[in-house]
């Protein structure tokens, strides 16, 4: 697997992976397409930064929200075909 | 739904459907009709055109009864298939040129520090209240989104279609589903931010 990460800040004089490269490739850490250094390296930024595990939170209840949100209109009974639709759908055979 | 149309068994419509059944036809639109219209309007957002595509769907789905294995459900199969319908009629709708979705993605200093520090948001409430205002709001700022990455969002989070299956509908690279989707999800995540970020008045 090549490598995804690049860019590394002196965070009280230890390396990590930037914000930008954590926010970046936050896809591809959440569908474990990281190679499993760049995971940890990931990780360990994630355990230093409380805003990147704020937008990381976000991010997937944006998601969540996304899907509830639209599937919503499917919930309770699925609407009627009109029945003339019905008829025009039958009649093209 | 009624004991004797759960029991119904699908191999057995799908036979009847083949010799030609009308009986099978008609209960092939009945089960399967509302759930495809109510896809095709939330991929339209427009009532003429989604009884189109479900119209159009249905065509596709008899003519290629022959080539339906049956490996996937009938359900599943049809689902795929008015997604493409409504994708289809998407694409030939006059095209506006589409706004940049930069504006609404993070941005960064030259260090890589973030611009903005990201708090957490409020605990989301029950889904029921997604029935209320939020829903609304998350509704319309998905089609706030330019329509290349609100496609793509709603191909993968909303029809759950898998980056392979929306690369393949759209005639796009899987890598281009994935760019796409992260900076949909990115796009909608700034435009939630300020209803629901904590501590807001």
């Amino acid at each position: 697997m090549k490598s995804r990460i690049g860019k590394t800040a002196l965070s009280r004089g230890e390396e990590y992976i930037t914000c930008e490269e954590v926010i970046t490739h936050l896809l591809d850490y959440l569908s474990r397409e990281l190679a499993p250094v760049e995971e940890r390296e990931f990780e360990r930024h994630l355990e230093i930064c409380p805003s990147c595990v704020g937008y990381l939170k976000s991010y997937l209840q944006t998601v969540r929200l996304g899907r509830i949100a639209m599937q919503n209109e499917l919930q309770g009974p699925p609407p009627e075909l009109a029945p003339e639709l019905v008829h025009a759908i039958l009649s093209s055979r | 739904m009624r004991i004797e149309e759960a029991e119904f068994d699908e191999q057995e419509l799908l036979a009847k459907l083949r010799a030609g059944d009308d009986r099978a036809y008609e209960r092939l639109v009945a089960e399967h009709g509302g759930r495809m219209l109510a896809v095709a309007r939330r991929m339209l957002r427009n009532e003429e055109e989604a009884r189109d595509a479900v119209q159009e769907a249905f065509l596709l789905a008899f003519r290629g009864l022959a080539r339906f294995e049956g490996q996937s459900r009938l359900g599943t199969w049809l689902h795929r298939i008015v997604v493409n319908a409504a994708l289809m009629k998407m694409r030939h709708r006059r095209s506006r040129p589409e706004e940049s979705i930069e504006p609404l993605l993070p941005t960064f200093h030259a260090d890589g520090h973030s611009t903005i520090e990201f708090g957490q948001w409020q605990e989301l409430p029950d889904e029921r209240l997604l029935r209320g205002e939020l829903a609304e709001l998350v509704r319309s700022s998905i089609d706030r989104l330019p329509e290349s990455h609100r496609t793509v969002l709603l191909l993968r989070d909303v029809e759950e279609l898998d980056t392979a299956e929306a690369a393949e509908l759209l005639g796009v690279s899987a890598n281009a589903v994935k760019i796409r989707l992260h900076r949909a999800r990115q796009a909608l995540r700034t435009m939630l931010d300020p209803a629901l970020k904590r501590g807001r008045a």
